[in-house]
């Protein structure tokens, strides 16, 4: 008897680094494009089409007992988990909901206290590598750079009992569709937004200006903006409680932002070297940094966290220590990776231009983020 | 657009279309053409991937609102592999450089496949109905026959020289063609 897996319980595995193997059954454009990746993940491509005769000839590349066998949506997946049930794997299950369900999963993920008994947790969008922050102290919550699942973030604060009071992006996201604005709608919170990435946008928002403090619960939990333009004009910086620096797609755990996406690579570079070379290092080693996104599994820290001291990034990031001012415009700007998939289409739904129905957003949005440059 | 057979797979999900397609060519004739109408999004990319292992020739999709119209073609072990018997050849660069002139080109492969691009002003007769078309050709003039890998076009030159015609088959032909192509729909 094959049986389904969840989104959930892959994403365990991932952070447990419990072993895992996977067949993934799609074509091999989509396998290229993005998959499941961990530490503890094997993973093997044959597209369902060429199995449709058999699967003599994949079953001895497998193991003969716990394989998951994934594909888009499910229906195919489904299929190939039967035929290899039948030639005698044992345990075989199929991923529920297909790499679509994996790419909106979300793992709530606690990084540290603060320093009035509240807390800071990160949400690891496993499937695409995109990490969004909840902040809550005394019944209070504020969101940043929320996924467009937003029902993860409010049953999160429901469990809890917060009050979602901000809801903030530091930037407008070209990789992702943001939640923001609909969490603010559906809790009468607050959506905050850097007014330079804001200018076509055409909805109503609160400016995220350079020293803009926001509260967070009754002990005044501080989150102060720093203005730090590069990914885009208006990129903006946090600074939780003394501790935490949420960079955005800035500054990333083992790359920098990329200055492109809005198409403006040339005239950006200035100020992304500006911000990670001088604003950056003018702020406290010690801040732990919280990139809005991650690419590579060797980010994550074993408790499952992607975060990293701002000392330490000066020392191992090589984005960091480009001294060559001509070098560096090099690197930002030629061999960039691929552009995130529907990328403009993306910045036009965040800035509430088009309003595609949940479907078209959600395949949009598929593949990896790829908002770093590498 | 004209195909030998069309399936009907709308409303199925992934993976369906790609089952009933692959028993749906099996009946088909090699160089047949197959019609597949799908809803499934995912189906083109996968309809693409699948004809290229299984040895068909994908031609092109076409997309009507939310029906995607996917053609392939049957294919055959060892077309290109077939020896030429006509004699008279011309290359594509040789063709291309002609292009100029007020000159006949044959294109003998499918509709379908003729659809998805070919030389502009090309005339467009299958293999199978060349017999009975023949007539649509001026005597007077050479005509440069072209198929996708001049296997078909060779089979049509040898025709239209026993008919007196001066043909020339293009080597190889669509497969590798750099110049500009047209696509109608």
């Amino acid at each position: 008897m094959i049986k389904p897996m969840t989104a959930a319980q892959v994403a365990k595995r991932v952070m447990n680094q419990e072993e895992l193997f996977i067949l993934d059954v799609r074509n091999e454009s989509e396998y290229k494009d993005w998959k499941i990746e961990g530490n503890s993940i094997h993973v093997i491509n044959k597209p369902y089409f060429d199995l449709l005769d058999g699967v003599e000839e994949i079953v001895e590349e497998l193991p003969n007992e716990d394989v998951l066998v994934v594909c888009a949506k499910e229906g195919s997946s489904k299929m190939v988990a039967d035929m290899l049930d039948e030639a005698g794997i044992k345990e075989v299950s199929y991923l529920e909901g297909g790499m679509k369900a994996w790419s909106e999963y979300l793992e709530p993920v606690k990084v540290g206290d603060l320093s009035d008994g509240g807390e800071l947790y990160q949400f690891v969008r496993l499937g695409k590598g995109c990490l969004s922050y909840l902040v809550e102290s005394q019944g209070e919550a504020m969101i940043i750079d929320s996924n467009r699942m937003i029902q993860p973030y409010l049953d999160f604060a429901e469990d809890k009992s917060l009050t979602i009071k901000h809801v903030a992006d530091t930037h407008l996201h070209a990789d992702h569709i943001s939640g923001g604005r609909k969490i603010a709608e559906e809790t009468d919170a607050s959506y905050w937004l850097p007014p330079k990435d804001a200018t076509e946008v055409e909805f109503d928002y609160n400016g995220l200006e350079d020293g803009t403090e926001i509260e967070v619960g009754n002990t005044k939990i501080k989150v102060q903006a720093i203005y730090s333009p590069g990914h885009t004009i208006g990129s903006t910086s946090f600074i939780i409680d003394d501790q935490y620096l949420l960079t955005g797609d800035i500054l990333f755990v083992e790359s920098i932002g990329r200055p492109d996406l809005a198409g403006k690579a040339e005239d950006w570079v200035g100020d992304l070297r500006n911000t990670l070379y001088s604003r950056y290092k003018e702020l406290s080693n010690d801040l732990l940094v919280l990139p809005a996104h991650f690419s590579k599994m060797s980010e994550m820290a074993d408790s499952g966290v992607v975060a990293k001291k701002l000392g330490d990034l000066y020392k191992d990031n090589s984005g960091l220590n480009v001294d060559d001012e001509q070098e560096f415009r090099k690197m930002v700007t030629e061999n960039l990776p691929p552009q995130p998939n529907s990328y403009e289409e993306i910045r036009q739904v965040n800035m509430g231009k088009i309003n595609p129905e949940d479907e078209k957003q959600r395949e949009m949005e598929i593949g990896p983020n790829r908002c770093a440059v590498n | 657009m004209k195909a030998n057979e069309t399936l009907d797979a709308k409303g199925l999900a992934c993976p369906m279309p790609i089952v009933k397609t692959k028993k749906a060519i099996t009946g088909l004739e090699a160089g047949n053409v197959l019609e597949i109408l799908a809803t499934d999004q995912g189906s083109k990319a996968d309809i693409q991937a699948w004809a290229e292992n299984a040895g068909h020739q994908y031609l092109g999709t076409v997309e009507e609102g939310e029906v995607l119209k996917h053609y392939l073609r049957k294919g055959k072990d060892d077309e290109d592999q077939e020896e030429k018997k006509h004699d008279q050849t011309i290359s594509n660069e040789e063709l291309q450089n002609k292009l100029s002139e007020d000159v006949t080109v044959l294109d003998v492969r499918e509709p379908a496949e003729y659809a998805f691009g070919h030389i502009p002003g090309a005339i467009n007769i299958p293999l199978g109905e060349l017999d009975e078309r023949l007539s649509e050709l001026n005597q007077d003039q050479e005509v440069y026959v072209v198929c996708r890998t001049g296997s078909r076009s060779d089979l049509a030159s040898q025709k239209l020289a026993k008919q007196g015609h001066n043909a020339y088959n293009v080597i190889p032909g669509m497969k590798e063609w750099s110049g500009e192509t047209k696509q109608e729909q």
